[in-house]
Parts: structure tokens; sequence; C-alpha cells
């Protein structure tokens, strides 16, 4: 906002189709977008940079009409706009490619991509032949030999992303939103998707892009819009940006914790993951994780950091119990897991914050206390019934060590922010007495200032013993709130890294995020 | 410090709605049976004589007993259609055992003890629960399709005991050393019938697990998240089992109370009884995707349709009005119900809304690692 009048580069404002001012989106007390001015323009591709939560998949929904701003306004060619629903966004010319696919596997191809903008004979019927031949063409155009009748379903997950891509085209989108399109995508796809994309800029169509692959989304863009904790940092021609400029404005200020000069008092080994591999469901014969061997000490913070679908979720998963090891060991103070219910794991010390809060992690009719105590109500029975108030001892000593902000144990789960959620689930974890803390991206979609708290208490915690392993895929977190980096990347163990005497660019370099170091990046697009 | 400060403030502002929509949420059905009393007490004087009324608890004391164990399936988010016909075939079991039962292989004629009788009535309750659960739980069978099926199967084993006609020697005899079930199943003790005190009984029992036990907390849990659950070391399939198993169980009392009631065992008896159940449950407030309903709720639904119809027949109106206004309540308790989880919803959006800060307090606590260590 502030360097923009000196950073825009010289574009006629007869470019800007769509313009979003003063965007601010609250989510209960989160602050996602904190007065955004972003400006979308014809005939070129703008790429959205940022780490997890900064704020650009939100801008987008804004953008698609998929929500609906807190305060500020769109505006479409210079009048102003407000966008009842997603269709509504649609007649407008603008599509948006979700992260997360939105097809509806049990329909064909062809149904999918004219789902609620069916074409009509004059007779009111749907027009099958007049969408089937549509589809061919978009399917040629897309060099893609799938059949318009094939079902979702059997399609591969690259080639569904690629319907989604078709649904746009299909629609006649002016605004085309991408949202991480290749990351299911091989590289020959990628390459499709990328000719694609040059063909609608060639078309005077408007692109916005999002990836994490920063290597791959510096090489289409035209402009580089960087967005940090919800603000918009920095706006930038492509021929004055590279990975370092792109690097340093994302993670641009320092985070504001850091755990790097903790004392380290190690134990035993609490958590050995010996050789561990399992199978990916999703597609046959593919192994979603492949021989990681992991040792976690007491007392120590191991970060698993790398790009979304290296297989670090499917890890923790699997530790936790809910998912099968395909081969492997896996150790808890020396003790196999093998065959071993999540319940009994719980029991023996080994437990999971999942990724998913509202999906896997709490049960929203329940209160703040019954969420919190529900892992270790064994624990309070006494004469076959529950004990009132060692229950309430128990989650009121968790609201106050881990200092959750709520009206009290009654209080609806709900009525939290994310942040003090998210403490519950923890806490509700840390009521089990854990040898073993796993996280899975424990900061997701909380703000600054919560997440140096929960980080705090990982610190706290470890402190006493526990052993702690935590995902994410923040770099600025891997460096500042750990003792050691592991970096996963397509399943395996890549390397590992000492945050304290490591730079953000190699363990990027090393999570496949960026190439840097290896080949230069350069002008030459 | 200020954040706690701010909860006790919370505490007091929060504290009063919270407890309202409790009340509110049971108030709805227990306004439609204190409506109900008053109407057909003013168009019928006899209504609320002390006769009629214990006459009319005892019709509602078994299908409140069915819903109880209804309700614990429909919190678990499922559905147990199989307890009509589970309540034939434990009567009809009784009814054999009292009978004799023929071993031919051995060349014998079994006369269990009345209480053999009952217990293994029960058990067999309890058996098709558990067939159901096992079937719901590790063979992925819908709930409503096991259940289903299960309707159908053990309606057809009571028809095979009975090859079609009633059981009703059920007196005994004092030389078999099995006489006494009609005389248990048909004492008043207090002048209360037993099936009301069995209803009693089921209740507070229920209401315990739910109120007071692990299994109870685990089961809201399940039917609220399950997977949420499950990564809390719930175990939610032995929940899930659990569930078909009290249900079944409560559908063996019920067949052994009909039985008595009747004074015969006969293989048709309790057809349709499962719609009753889901009803009660439903109008008391129960959730059919889970998670939410109580026992006080579901006996004030199970009052609600038993007095609704028993005052029906008093006040004369005719059998087929009588269904189509079962059916007018059944449909307006749950459109109300709905109606009111919107108003809520939206109320919550506004109190989250007002709530935010014009301006969040990002720096606040730029070191919690010191301020965490300092409280």
């Amino acid at each position: 906002m502030i360097a923009e009048p000196l950073t825009r580069p010289a574009a006629t404002h007869s470019d800007v189709v769509l313009r979003a001012v003063d965007i601010t989106k609250s989510y209960g007390a989160t602050q996602a977008l904190k007065g955004v001015n972003f400006d979308v323009r014809k005939g070129a591709v703008t790429v959205l940079f940022g780490e997890n939560g900064a704020g650009k998949s939100t801008l987008m929904k804004i953008l698609a009409g998929v929500e609906s701003p807190t305060s500020g306004h769109l505006e479409l060619h210079g009048s102003k706009i407000t966008l009842e629903a997603p269709t509504h966004a649609v007649d407008l010319g603008i599509s948006i490619i979700h992260q997360e696919l939105n097809l509806c596997p049990n329909l064909s191809v062809r149904d999918n991509i004219f789902i609620g903008r069916e074409l009509k004979t004059p007779l009111g019927s749907v027009d099958y032949r007049a969408e089937h031949a549509i589809v061919q063409k978009l399917m040629v155009r897309l060099e893609e030999q799938i059949d318009p009748n094939t079902l979702v379903a059997d399609l591969r997950l690259g080639q569904q992303q690629i319907i989604e891509i078709a649904r746009a085209l299909a629609a006649d989108a002016r605004i085309l939103i991408m949202d991480e399109p290749t990351s299911a995508l091989s590289a020959t796809e990628v390459g499709v998707l990328f000719k694609v994309i040059q063909d609608l800029i060639d078309d005077g169509v408007a692109v916005v892009y999002i990836s994490h692959h920063l290597e791959e989304a510096i090489e289409v863009s035209d402009y580089a819009v960087v967005f940090r904790d919800g603000e918009l940092v920095a706006t930038e021609e492509a021929k004055n940006i590279d990975l370092a400029w792109v690097v340093g404005k994302m993670t641009g200020r320092d985070a504001e914790y850091d755990f790097r000069d903790e004392p380290r008092n190690y134990g035993e080994v609490a958590l050995s993951v010996q050789n561990v591999s399992m199978v990916d469901p999703t597609g046959a014969g593919r192994l979603s994780v492949s021989g990681v061997s992991i040792d976690v000490r007491e007392g120590e913070i191991v970060c698993l950091y790398g790009l979304m679908g290296a297989g670090r979720t499917e890890l923790v998963e699997a530790l936790a119990g809910r998912e099968p090891v395909a081969a492997g060991r896996v150790l808890l103070g020396g003790i196999d897991l093998r065959g071993r219910s999540i319940g009994e794991r719980i029991a023996m010390g080994i437990g999971l914050v999942p990724e998913d809060r509202q999906r896997d992690g709490l049960v929203q009719m329940m209160s703040v206390g019954q969420n919190a105590s529900l892992a270790s109500l064994l624990g309070v029975v006494k004469n076959f019934l529950l004990s009132r108030s060692r229950e309430l001892r128990n989650v009121e000593q968790q609201i106050s060590d881990l200092q959750i902000k709520t009206a009290g144990p009654a209080a609806g789960i709900t009525s939290l922010s994310g942040g003090n959620q998210q403490k519950v689930v923890i806490g509700k974890m840390l009521l089990t007495e854990p040898k073993v803390l796993l996280l899975d991206e424990p900061t997701r979609g909380i703000d600054v200032g919560a997440k140096g708290e929960i980080f705090s208490l990982l610190f706290r915690e470890a402190a006493k013993g526990r052993a702690v392993l935590f995902v994410t895929s923040e770099i600025s977190e891997a460096l500042t709130a750990s003792h050691r980096i592991v970096v996963m990347s397509k399943g395996r163990i890549v390397r590992e890294f000492d945050p304290r005497t490591s730079t953000r660019e190699e363990v990027m370099a090393a999570s496949g995020e960026s190439e840097i170091g290896t080949h230069p990046i350069g002008e030459d697009q | 410090m200020s954040a706690s400060a701010e909860a006790s403030k919370t505490i007091k502002a929060n504290k009063k709605p919270f407890n309202l929509n409790g009340v509110l949420i049971e108030g709805r059905a227990l306004i439609a049976l204190i409506l109900i009393i008053i109407v057909f007490s003013l168009l019928s004087p006899n209504f609320l004589a002390l006769d009629n009324f214990i006459i009319m608890t005892r019709h509602v004391a078994m299908n409140a007993i069915l819903a109880i164990g209804m309700l614990m399936v429909i919190l678990n988010g499922g559905i147990d259609l199989s307890v009509g016909s589970t309540v034939g075939l434990t009567g009809v079991i009784a009814g054999s055992l009292l009978e004799g039962l023929s071993i031919p292989v051995l060349d014998v004629f079994l006369y269990p003890a009345v209480w053999v009788v009952i217990v293994i009535s029960l058990a067999v309750g309890v058996l098709v629960g558990f067939i159901n659960g096992v079937l719901i739980a590790k063979f992925k069978v819908a709930p409503f399709i096991a259940t289903l099926g299960m309707l159908y199967v053990a309606r057809g084993v009571a028809l095979l005991i009975t090859d079609g006609t009633p059981f009703s020697r059920l007196s005994g005899e004092p030389a078999l050393g099995n006489t006494g079930f009609l005389d248990i199943l048909k004492s008043s003790p207090l002048g209360l019938p037993l099936p009301v005190w069995s209803m009693i009984f089921f209740a507070l029992i229920f209401a315990l697990v739910l109120g007071k036990s692990a299994f109870g907390r685990w089961l809201y849990a399940t039917g609220g998240n399950e997977r949420a659950a499950e990564l809390s070391g719930v175990p939610v399939k032995k929940v899930q089992i659990g569930v078909y198993v009290l249900s079944g169980l409560c559908a063996g009392a019920v067949g052994l109370l009909l039985t008595g009631d009747l004074s015969s065992a006969t293989p048709a008896a309790g057809q349709f009884f499962e719609l009753n159940a889901i009803a009660a449950a439903v109008i008391g407030g129960a959730a059919l995707s889970g998670g939410r309903g109580t026992i006080r709720g579901t006996l004030i639904g199970a009052f609600v349709i038993g007095f609704l119809v028993d005052g029906l027949v008093i006040v004369g109106v005719s059998q087929f009005w009588q269904q189509i206004i079962k059916g007018a309540v059944i449909i307006i308790a749950v459109a109300l119900d709905q109606f009111q989880q919107t108003l809520e919803k939206r109320r919550s959006i506004r109190t989250v809304t007002a709530s935010i800060p014009p301006t969040p307090p990002r720096n606040e606590n730029r070191n919690p690692l010191t301020s965490a260590g300092t409280s």
C-alpha cells in the first residue's frame, strides 16, 4: 500500500480490469486481510506470492464471489460491483480454479464442465450434443485425450485439475484466477498449462496466479504481488524481480518470536521412526512416504518442513495411528507401536494435534471444557462415573496454563477465536500427559500473536521432557521455533538442518520450493 | 492479568443466553405437552382423572423405553429400524420358553424358571442389537439398511418360532416351577404399573450413562464429530456397537412388558413401534445428524405423542384424523427446531462479529516467552 505509487509499473489505467479497493476480511477475531488494494490487468499474469495464511487465498475467494469482504469493495471496468455468489462472478466473466478440487466425482467430465450453466435446447432440455462438442474442443486445446463421457472419479488427480481449468475456459472467463493449479500436475501437464495461459493472455484475458513453486510462478508472471500477514507489501513488474527479491519480501520481517537460543537438554530417544513407508491411497502403487527415519529425543523440538503433498501429514497421521504403515517400524520409548489403536497410542504417550482444526480437532457442539477433556476422560473416572470436580480442575488448569481466552469451561467452543480453539486442541492432548506430541501445521489460520504463544507453549512443554514433532510449511517457523529441521520432499527426507546455522534459501531449496543456487534464475523469459 | 479480567467479564455476559438455549430447545416440547393437557382437559373432564392419567402413562411407558434406546442410536448419528421387530421376537422367545423348549435330539422338554426366561429374552434383544452394531461398525453397512434388513429378519424368525400362531399359555405350572411370569409383569407396586416403573428405571439409568459416564461423553463426541473423537482416542467402533446393543436391550424389555400386557406372545407384536420411538426422540429435540438430544427431552416427546393419541381417542376424533394430526405434530416440531437453530446461528454470528476489535491487538505480546514465563 505504502510503496505502491513508487513501485507500480508504468501501466496505463485502462489495463486494469478488476480492482479490489481497501478490502478487509475478518473471520471471528482473526483478520485475514487488512486493507488490501489490488489490481488485475488484462492480457497479463499477475502472480501472488506469500506464505500460508498471508491472505492470498482469501483475497481470491473474495474476487470470485465465494466470500464477501468485511469492508471495502470491488470495481470491474471502473464501476463498483457487489458479488452475491460465485455464479454471479462467473456471469461477469470471473472464474476461479480452487486449490481444492470442486468436482462431482460421480458425474461425467461433460456434466462437470457445464454444471450450473447447462446448455439448453429450444425445448428446454439439456443440449448434450452441443456440450459434448465444446468439451471435445476444449480437450484438444488442453492436449488431453479425455472422453467427455468419462466419470471424473476415473481420472487421475492431474487430469481432474485439467477439467477444472476446462470448466473455467468453457465459462468464457475474462478474468481467470488459478489457486495452486499445478500442485497435482506432472511436468508435461504444467507445460501444457503454461501454453494455455499464454494463449489466454494473447486473447486479452487477465490471469491471477498463485503457486508455492516460486520459480514456476516467477516464470509465468508479468506482475508480482507479495502478501504478508494479510497485507499487500509489494507490487513489481516481472522484469525487475528474482527469487531472492520474492523470498525477501515474503518473509521480510523477522518473526516476532525466536526460540533458537533456548537451552537444549535432550534425554533418551522418545520416538524412533525407522524406515517407514506408506502407500498413497489415491494413486495406485505410489508411495506417499518412502523410507523415512527420524529419531526425536525427550526435550527436543523437531520441525518437519516441506511443501504440501510432501508426505508430512501422512507420516504424522501414521504415527498417531490413523493411517496404516506399509513398511518399517515406529518405536515409542522402545516399544513397537504396530497394531495399536489411536486410543492405545494416546494412553502410551503419543498424540496428534491435527492439521484441520474444525474437521479433526474439535467437536463443535461441545463446550470448551468437554473438548479439552475428551482425550483424557478415563483418567477422571471414579466408580464407573466421571468425576466432574476432577475433570473441571484439569480443564481449568489448562485454561490458565495455556492462557486460553474464554468465558469458562462451559462456553461453546465455537465462541473462541482460531488461536484459542487451537490451544484447546493442544490442551486436550497435553491432558493425556504425552511423551511425544505431534502437531500438524499448529499455527494454520491463526494470527501472529497467537503463533508466538503456541510456540512458547511448545518450548515450555519440551523443557518438561516431552518430545515434539511439528509439521510446517512456513519457513520462518521452521527456522525460529525448532531445535532441528527435517526437510521432506516427495515422500522422502532430503536433508536435515540446524536452524542456528541455516538460511531460509538453503532450507527452501532443499524442500524443492525453489532451486536457488542450483541454476540461475533470470531475465531469460 | 488483563486476559483473565477480560475472561471474567465475558463470563457474566455469556452465561445467561447459554443456559436459555437449552431451556428453549426442550421447552418447545414441554409447551406442546402442556398445551395438549390443557386442551384435552377442557374437552373431556375424564382426561385428567388419576385413573386415566395412569392408563395413559402406561401407554406412554413402552414407547418411552424404546425411544430412550433409539436416542442412544440417534446421538451416534444412526437409526434403528429393527426395534419393533425385536419387540415381537423377544416376546415370542419368552412365550416359547414358558410353553416349554423342546430339544428333539435329547428328547427332552425344558421348562426354565421365570427369571431365566427374562434374562434369555433380554439377551436375545442384546444379540439383535449386537448384530446390528457389528454390521454397521465393522462391515460399514449404512445404519438404515442394516436395521431395515434386521427388521425383516427378526420378524421372520418370530414367525418361524411361532409358526404364525401366538403363545398364550404363559402362566406356567406349579409342578414345573415356572409360574409367576404374568404376575410379575402385571404387578403394580405402589399403585404404578410395572411398565411405568420400568420407564422410570430406564430413564434414570440412561440419564446417568449419558450425563456421568465416559461412554456418554464419547457418544456425544462421536455423534458431534467422529473424526475428532477418533483422533482423541475415543473407541468409536465400540461406542457404535454399544448404542445398538443398548437399543436392543430396551427393545427386549419392551417385548417382555408387551407380552405381559397382552397376556400372549404374538409374532406380530410391536409393528411400527420404531416409528413412534424415532418420533418421540425427534420431538424431544434430538438431531438425526447426531450429537444432540437428552433423555428428558425424549421422555417429553414420548408423552407428547402418547397423550396426543389417547386424548384424540377420548375426545372421539376419528382414526383417520388421528394419523394426520400425529404426523403434523412431528413435522411442526422438527420444522420449529430447524427454524430455531437458524436463529441461533445468526445470533452467534452477530455476537462474534460485534466482538471483533476495530484493530487487531497484534503487537501486544511481542515476546510471548517472557510473558508466559512470568505469569
